[in-house]
């Protein structure tokens, strides 16, 4: 079994419309979208839920107006500054617990948090694993550790050959947490000054975490001459272009449809897709 | 005021509005611009500022002192995020995990905690042409950009117009740049993922109780349900910007829209004004 991660640095290069398209090519693969704060890929793969379950996840600090006798020293020790007037903001609270350990009054409780949802669902494609992190919540990371093991669950027991993974944009707590451990991270770039300043940000992240990666130039007509320069880069580093995809209206047409593209069209996208995950293979096998 | 731009979904064209946005104003007034978005900056590449300082950002870890530790476990007991752990003769740090609460130091009986700074990233400032800059960058391979976003935002300088590029999402990261600000815009497109991330990203600066209005880019494919979503929800769409080969163009070679085809100034200013008199109506201050 191996599980391939797909990534950007820069949000909004293409990574859920490729991640739908190879859920169309692959055979015996289960999906899992990691992007959970704002998920898209159950829009394109139509899934049918199977399993709803709430994620509960790190606490927040709550205190009882009756008991407190505002001695002011939570506010003074939180190092969130989510105490003010002996209320605690739950957003801005972290849930360490240091002030209901420090209250000399016990009037702090801490309160389990409910942070969102997980769902199992059948689609077309085969098995999704995709989650709903709860409006202004925390714990991403732990979210998106949950889908991972949940998907790695049902490889393992359906014994399936793929687990392909939606990541979100960034470098940070979300991308490490869909990243650590995968076979391959699939990086999609355009050629913008943007996409190509965070390739390299997020090409340094899987290299941190000891991640080969495999580059996909997507919108590459766009510009050319950027084009070239990701080509040069990739290069420079050992890094193999998957794929050259153009611009085509197709590609937003066919998320309109809720539909891979690949299925949509049989033009110059399509073929560079599928030609994508020719390379993916070859460089799982590797 | 603080103005902040941010969108649900990437790549939707923040950067794009908020560049635009701080140089068509700073022609005007005062005005800065603080990229919040520090696990991918990129509002540097379009206003090439001059960086006149350039400072760490740390959050405070645990430092154990072998010789006062006793191994009680009480460190490993608070710690809410199993960064240490405790066993016979030995107290185990994970400090990637660390949140830099304070916990373990304040509550260590034998007081052999102290709390050292660990870097987890830059802020740099600087000015581009009247503009004044700030932006963070964290380090490869940290997890939490919300404490560096903090950070940036105290480089806020309140006597002008301060515009923040949100980083996309609508977690803890956009929850810290977002929060405090007076309006926010948030960027779409007219697509399925687009309409999906904003309604998100609606409920978000809801939740935070700060009024926001809708910039749709990149009309002219997709469809038309993101406007309907609009006009039953009753959020004003602030400004359209149509798909268009120049337009890409320009962003592609790191171009900001207003010093590619500087006709479009008139428009952000335009957009400036409409935030203007919605918070005039929602709070009675004028901000013109």
């Amino acid at each position: 079994m191996k599980e391939l991660v797909v990534l950007s640095g820069k949000g909004g290069t293409g990574k859920t419309s490729i991640v739908a398209s190879l859920a169309a090519l692959a055979q015996s693969k289960v999906l899992a979208d990691c992007d959970v704060d704002a998920a898209d890929l159950h829009l394109v793969l139509q899934p049918t839920m199977r399993e709803n379950h709430e994620f509960w996840s790190g606490q927040v600090a709550v205190i009882d107006e009756e008991k407190c006798t505002q001695c002011g020293l939570c506010q003074d020790l939180c190092h969130f500054e989510a105490i003010s007037d002996f209320r605690v903001d739950p957003v801005s609270c972290e849930g360490c617990g240091f002030c209901f350990h420090i209250c000399p009054a016990e009037a702090i409780v801490m309160k389990e948090s409910m942070s969102g949802h997980w769902y199992i669902s059948d689609t077309k494609y085969g098995p999704l694993v995709h989650a709903r992190l709860g409006i202004a919540q925390e714990n991403s990371g732990k979210l998106v550790a949950l889908v991972r093991q949940q998907a790695r669950g049902i490889a393992e027991s359906d014994q399936l050959d793929y687990i392909i993974s939606d990541g979100p944009p960034g470098i940070g707590c979300p991308v490490i947490s869909s990243l650590s451990g995968a076979n391959l991270a699939l990086l999609v770039t355009e050629p913008t000054q943007s996409g190509i300043h965070d390739m390299e940000r997020v090409l340094d992240v899987c290299r941190h975490f000891g991640v080969p990666a495999l580059v996909c130039i997507n919108k590459h007509d766009i510009n050319e001459d950027n084009t070239h320069k990701i080509e040069d880069y990739c290069i420079s580093q050992g890094l193999k272009v998957g794929a050259k995809i153009p611009f085509d209206n197709v590609v937003t047409e066919a998320i309109v449809k809720g539909v891979p593209v690949v299925e949509h069209s049989q033009g110059r996208v399509t073929t560079e897709i599928e030609s994508l995950w020719h390379h993916v293979n070859q460089a799982l096998k590797e | 005021m603080i103005i902040s731009v941010a969108s649900g979904k990437g790549g939707t064209g923040k950067t794009l509005v908020a560049t635009s946005l701080a140089l068509s104003l700073k022609e005007k007034m005062k005005a800065q611009l603080l990229d919040c978005d520090v696990e991918e900056p990129n509002a540097h590449l379009f206003l090439k500022p001059v960086i006149t300082h350039s400072e760490p950002v740390y959050i405070s870890v645990p430092e154990i002192d072998k010789e006062k530790c006793t191994y009680c476990g009480k460190c490993a007991e608070v710690c809410a995020y199993n960064a240490i752990a405790v066993v016979p003769n030995h107290v185990l740090t994970f400090l990637e995990l660390c949140h830099g609460c304070g916990a373990c130091s304040y509550l260590c009986p034998e007081k052999a905690i102290t709390e050292k700074g660990r870097e987890i990233g830059v802020i740099e400032s600087g000015h581009s042409d009247g503009l004044n800059f700030a932006h963070g960058k964290l380090n490869i391979g940290e997890a939490l950009a919300p404490p560096l976003i903090k950070k940036v935002k105290e480089h806020a300088n309140h006597e002008g117009i301060i515009i923040i590029d949100v980083p996309p999402g609508t977690s803890c990261p956009v929850v810290e740049a977002v929060k405090d600000c007076d309006f926010c815009v948030l960027v779409t497109e007219p697509t399925p993922f687009g309409l999906n991330d904003l309604v998100l990203a609606v409920e978000t600066v809801k939740e935070l109780n700060i009024p926001c209005g809708v910039v749709l880019n990149r009309t002219g494919v997709g469809d038309r349900k993101t406007e309907e979503y609009c006009s039953e929800e009753k959020i004003p769409i602030l400004l359209t910007i149509p798909l268009d080969t120049e337009i890409a163009h320009l962003y592609s070679n790191g171009i900001t829209l207003v010093d590619g085809m500087p006709k479009w100034k008139s428009d952000f200013n335009r957009l400036f004004d409409k935030i203007g008199d919605i918070i005039h109506e929602r709070t009675g201050r004028l901000e013109r």
